[in-house]
This record gives C-alpha cells, structure tokens and sequence, in this order.
C-alpha cells in the first residue's frame, strides 16, 4: 500500500471541483444546487491549500483555509437569503425560469 | 433732464416687462403711460429751451467703446433736430400708451404688450439722440427688433408671424446697406461722431473708390448707402413691402410705429446726415427720385384697397416719399416740417381707425361697413378731422407742409425740383381720393354688415377718445402754430446749425397759380368724392370694369410681392429645400449620425444572442473564458 500523498490530495480536490463546475452546468432544476456546487468549488480550493501547505511546511496556507470558510460561511448566508428573498417575490426557484437577463 | 427722457420709457418697460405679473396688468399700464407721459413733458421743456436759448448739448453717459483712435461714446446729444423728434416721439408714444389702456382692454398680455411698447420709445429715443453713428445704429436695430415684436404680437395668428418675419428681413436689407455706409465713414473719415464727420466731408468732395468694379464718388457712396437704410426702414420703393403687411399688429402699433415714429426714422437719418448728402448731388437726386416714386405708387395703390389699414398703410408710404424727396430738393427744414405733422393727423387716423375696428368688432374691411356716422360721431368727426389735415385742406397742418414741399420743390428751378412738384400735386389728388373714399365707405352710404347689427355698432370708451381728441388738436393746429418757426423766413435760427444748407433754401414766392392749386384740387376732391363713392357708385364699378387690367394691378400692389416671390424667395426657398432633402437627409444624415447609430444597432443585434439569461450559460462562458486565459498564461511562460 502507498502512502497517501500530496498527488491523491490533488485528485480528490480535481474531482471535487470537477463535480462541482459539472454541477453548475447540468442542473436545470434548483438553484440551491448551483449554490451548493460553487461551495464545493470553494472547498476543493481548500484542500488544495491545506495539502500544499502541508506538504510545504507552511502554515500560512491554512490560515488562509480558515478565513475562506468563514467568509463562505458568510457568503453562503448572504446567497440563501436572495434566494428566499427571490422565493417570494416569484414563487418559483427554478434555474429555467429565471431569466431576467436575457437581451 | 435729458437723462430722465430717455431712462424713463426704459423703466416703464422694465417695470411693466419683469413686475407685470406682480402689480397687476392695469396697474402696469397705468404706471407706463404716467411714465412716458412725464417723459413726454419734459421732452416739451427740452424743446421749448431749445427754442428760446437756442440750446445744445451733448450729454456723456459712458464711454462705450475706446480702442486706439476709435471712440464711441453713449450720450443724449440735443439740438433742434433732436428736440424736435424727441417732442414727436415721446408725445405720441405717451397718447398711445394711454390709448391702449383702452384699445387692449380684452387682451390677456397687457404687460406684455406695454413692455414692448415703451422698449420701443426707449430705442426710438436713443436713435435720435445719438452723437455718432453707432449709437445711431443701436437704436435703429432697437426699433427693428421692437417692431418685429410688436407686428407678431398676436403670436397665435400665422398671418402676424409672417408679417413679423418680412418685416424683419427686408428691414435687414436696409440695415446692410445703412452698415456698409458707416464702415465706409469710418474708413475713410476714422471716425463715427457726428461732429468730426460732418466738418471733414468738404474735404473729401472729390475722392472717389472703386466700388464693384467702377470708380464711384465716395460721398455719393456713403450717401446711396446709408439712403438704402433708410429706404428700408421708411418703406420706400423696392423696400415698402413690409408695411402693409405689418398692419397685422394692434392698431396702437400701427399708430406709433408704423405711422409717427419708427418709419420716420429713415427722414431722420437723411436730414441729420444733410452735412454729407449737401455735397453729392448725384445722391440728393436719386432721394429725391425714390421719393416722388413712392408717393406716387403707394398713392395709386391706396385708392383701390379694401383694408381700413392697409389704406392708411400705404398713406404712409406715400407721405414718406413726400418727405423724401423735400429732403432731395434740399428742403430738410420742410421734410422736417412735414414729418412732424404728419406724426399728428396719421397718428390720429390710425386711432380713429382703430376706434372704428373696435366698434366693429375686429372687421376691417370698409365694404363690410358704411352709413354709421349717426352711431359713432365722435369717431367720424375724428376721422374727418385727421382726413382734412392728410389731404391739406387749407389752414389744416398738412395744408402748410405739404404745400410748403410742393412750392419749394418747384422753386428749386431744376427739371427734377419741376417733375417732383408735378408729381406731388398728382398724390396730392389721389391723396385726397383715397382719404375721402375711406371716409364715405365706412361712415356714409348703406350698412353693408350682415354679421353684426347696427344698433351693436357703439362709441368708443373714452380712455381711446381723449388720446386720439388731442391728436386732432395737434392736427389741426400744429402747422399754423409751428410754420414760422420751422420754415419761415427766420427758421434758420430755429435750426441753429442741425441742418446744413449749401444753397440757402428759398424764401420768395411761388407763383399764385402753384399756391392756389393745391388747395384747389383738394377741395373739389370732396364733392366729387362724395359723388363717386356715395351718390353714383355706378361710375366706379363702370371705370373698374372698363380698366380690369389697371384695377388688378394696383389691387395686387403693382404685383412688387409676386415679383419679389419669383426673384428671390422661391429660388432661396427651392434651393434650401433642396439643400434639406438631398444634401442633409441623404448624405450628411446618412453617412454621418444615422449610419453610426445603425451601425451598432447592426452589431448589438448580434451581441444580444449571448445574453440567454441562464444563469449557467454564464458561467460556462466565464469557465471557457478563464481556462482559455490560463492556458495562454501557461503556454507563454
């Protein structure tokens, strides 16, 4: 058995943000989802950082971690609320309905 | 004083132009009348010094333009010439402004109309008070602009507008010419104060430049010139189309402008400017040609009109030729004379007229009207009085000036003195022709008005009586008071100097034949009259039947407007037209802003095919987009 490395990090993280653009493009149902693929965007970028921070001997990258999930967290918060808010202007959160700017 | 003369209308219109709404339409005009009127008495004191103490002076106000050895000076500059104007001008202005109280009474702009009407005394004013012929200028522009304003008065009507703009324009090409003739004062003499042009002219007699390609005198140039100006502004031949048109404004307008004032200008310039036209004959005689022209034309064009107005209108025009070619004989003095009273009985015309207008309801046709002289006596005995001093009927004021100018043309000796007097004494007949036609149509003969009944045919009130009352005292009186004064014997002590005389004008006596005349013609003019357009109508509708080429010549105005039409504004008319339809909408229009816009409207048409409005179509074009520019990033490094 190898050991896990700084390569199997990286391809997690390639998937998961493979996953996510994916996700971005596929779903025409819910927004939420779309909402939910740009955080796992957000997160593979956190692996990346976590591992190369590791494997670089360097705390920084994990500070850095730290206050990306924070402001996700914030983000995250900011994005269900438009989407409530849109919600109940509309009724309807479907991604094929909303078209507002279409030329 | 002087000051106050001139400032005082100023006020009024500023007064009754940016506090109208404030204090109240009647109370504006009430102020502006008693504002002018006080201008007016103390033009009188001014005249009256004049008269006694032989007074002059020139009144610095500021110096309005000094650059090298070019200086122009704003001031009140009086002398007999001036006083006399200012007396004309401020006197009448004040009746009228007392007489459109009344005559506007139904009118929503009062203020309005009071505004423009003492910013024209205002600009009246400063013209004849001028020491140089920048202010000159400024004041003759002033009036154009005032005339312009007040003919287009009744803004809502097309025909007012028109009129306003063709007054407007053919006043333009008066005022180049009059401009030409002071660049040329002023290149030659380096200068445009009165008093250091007029005692050089002698000087340059015999200096001549070559003007479009021949080799002309230059006084005679600059007296053609500024005589163009002053065509232009007293509508004389070539330059009276305005006139008649510009009967569209109210009958006060008329009266003032258009009758006393404004077209007298055009006299005021040429007497004023006798130290320069005394030596070019050429010039004296070209006025003095243009003159007998015009009154002779606009006589023969009055005789046929229909318009209560428009008669008066061309009256005017011919009175004016009359007093032109007085100045062209060298007589100044009478045109004066005659300037000043014809300011008295036209101006009551034109307020009788206007009484008339008023009592018919706004009708000025004179067919439309007749046999009312029981209804409205006051106005009748008005018109009759303004119609005997017109026609110069003994002892009235245009008795003593026009025959003043028809013995001192005569005296003049020369074929053209000889033919001026010939002609004078034909207007003189078609004058009174005219005049008593007016009369008999609108008071006597039968009611001809379907539209309003006879009984509602009512007096004027007497806020428009009293006005137009002491004009006729000034028509009756104001030639036997003033004739010694102005033109007897002694009156080159009157004029002290305003008026130049190479020749000095004569003083013996015509032939009793000449004297006798006159007054002759005018009065047999009034039985027959009576006969022609009352008893025996028939004999006009014979004469009009039998001469229907002449009859629809003088109707059409000697066809001056179609002509004018042909020559000039259709050409100008197609080819702007032209210029609009093929030059601007076709080429500029389309290569320049209309080709861009359709441009991009072309290429956003495109763009907008991009904007689905999916949120996931973004983004995948964002993806695209930032993958393309790392892969770039990492293939360049």
């Amino acid at each position: 058995m190898n050991e896990i490395g700084l390569g199997h990090y990286l391809t997690l993280s390639a998937i998961i943000f493979s996953i996510g653009v994916i996700g971005i493009f596929l779903n025409r149902k819910n927004i939420i989802i779309i909402l939910m693929s740009i955080e796992l965007i957000l997160l593979s970028v956190n692996i990346n950082l976590v591992s190369f921070s590791i494997y670089l001997q360097d705390l920084v990258g994990q500070i850095f971690t730290m206050f990306i999930l924070t402001v996700a967290a914030a983000e995250a918060a900011v994005g269900l609320a438009i989407i409530v808010i849109y919600y109940k202007n509309k009724g309807s959160i479907q991604v094929e309905h909303i078209k507002n700017l279409k030329g | 004083m002087e000051y106050l003369v001139v400032f005082l209308p100023l006020l009024s219109s500023f007064i009754s132009g940016f506090l109208g709404n404030k204090i109240g339409s009647r109370n504006c005009s009430i102020i502006a009348s008693f504002l002018i009127l006080t201008s007016a008495i103390l033009s009188l004191i001014i005249f009256y010094n004049v008269f006694n103490n032989n007074y002059v002076a020139n009144h610095l106000i500021f110096k309005w333009i000094s650059s090298g050895s070019f200086i122009v000076n704003w001031s009140i500059y009086i002398d007999s010439l001036t006083a006399v104007m200012l007396v004309v001008i401020s006197l009448i202005s004040s009746l009228i402004h007392f007489y459109s109280i009344g005559y506007m009474s139904h009118d929503p702009h009062k203020e309005r109309f009071m505004s423009y009407l003492s910013l024209f005394t205002f600009s009246m004013l400063v013209l004849v008070t001028a020491d140089n012929f920048l202010q000159l200028f400024f004041g003759w522009e002033g009036v154009g602009l005032c005339s312009y304003l007040l003919i287009g008065f009744w803004y809502k009507k097309p025909s007012a507008n028109a009129a306003a703009i063709k007054a407007f324009l053919v006043n333009r090409v008066g005022d180049f010419g009059l401009a030409i003739g002071i660049f040329l004062i002023f290149l030659f003499y380096g200068s445009v104060n009165y008093n250091e042009v007029f005692l050089q002219t002698s000087l340059l007699t015999n200096k001549t430049i070559s003007f479009l390609g021949a080799e002309i005198n230059l006084i005679t140039l600059i007296c053609v010139m500024l005589f163009i100006g002053a065509m232009g502004k007293s509508a004389q031949i070539f330059l009276h189309t305005w006139l008649p048109d510009a009967m569209e404004g109210p009958t006060p307008v008329s009266a003032l402008i258009h009758a006393a004032t404004m077209v007298t200008a055009g006299v005021f310039l040429v007497v004023r400017c006798s130290p320069i036209f005394e030596f070019s004959s050429t010039a004296l005689n070209i006025v003095t040609i243009i003159g007998m022209t015009t009154a002779f034309f606009a006589g023969t064009i009055a005789v046929v009109q229909t318009d209560i107005k428009k008669i008066i209108a061309y009256s005017t025009c011919s009175q004016l030729g009359y007093m032109f070619f007085a100045a062209g004989v060298g007589a100044y003095h009478v045109a004066m004379f005659h300037l000043f009273t014809h300011a008295f009985f036209k101006a009551l015309l034109f307020l009788g007229s206007g009484c008339v207008i008023h009592s018919f309801k706004d009708e000025q046709d004179i067919r439309l009207m007749g046999g009312v002289w029981k209804r409205i006596p006051f106005t009748y005995i008005l018109m009759i009085i303004g119609t005997l001093a017109l026609t110069g009927f003994p002892f009235l004021s245009g008795y003593y000036s026009k025959d003043a100018i028809i013995e001192f043309a005569y005296l003049r000796g020369s074929n053209i003195g000889y033919a001026a007097a010939f002609i004078g004494i034909i207007t003189a007949l078609l004058t009174a022709i005219y005049s008593w036609r007016l009369i008999f149509l609108t008071f006597h003969g039968k009611y001809n008005n379907k539209d309003i009944k006879i009984s509602s045919v009512h007096e004027s009130p007497l806020i428009m009586l009293l006005p137009a009352t002491i004009l006729a005292v000034g028509a009756v009186f104001s030639g036997l008071l003033f004739k010694e004064m102005f033109i007897g014997s002694n009156s080159n002590e009157f004029w002290n100097n305003s008026i130049l005389f190479l020749h000095s004008p004569f003083h013996d006596h015509p032939p009793t034949w000449l004297l006798a005349l006159t007054p002759a013609i005018v009065i047999l003019a009034i039985p027959i009259s009576y006969y022609l357009f009352v008893i025996n109508k028939k004999i006009v509708a014979k004469l009009v039947i039998k001469n229907m080429s002449l009859h629809k010549f003088l109707i059409n105005k000697w066809y001056f407007d179609e002509l004018y039409n042909f020559i000039f504004v259709n050409p100008i008319k197609n080819a702007g037209t032209f210029l609009w339809k093929k030059f601007d909408i076709l080429i500029i229009d389309r290569f320049g802003p209309d080709g861009l816009s359709r441009l991009i409207k072309f290429f956003s048409d495109k763009a907008v095919i991009f904007q689905s409005g999916y949120l996931y179509h973004y983004a995948f074009v964002m993806l695209v987009g930032f993958s393309i520019i790392l892969t770039y990033l990492i293939l360049i490094k």
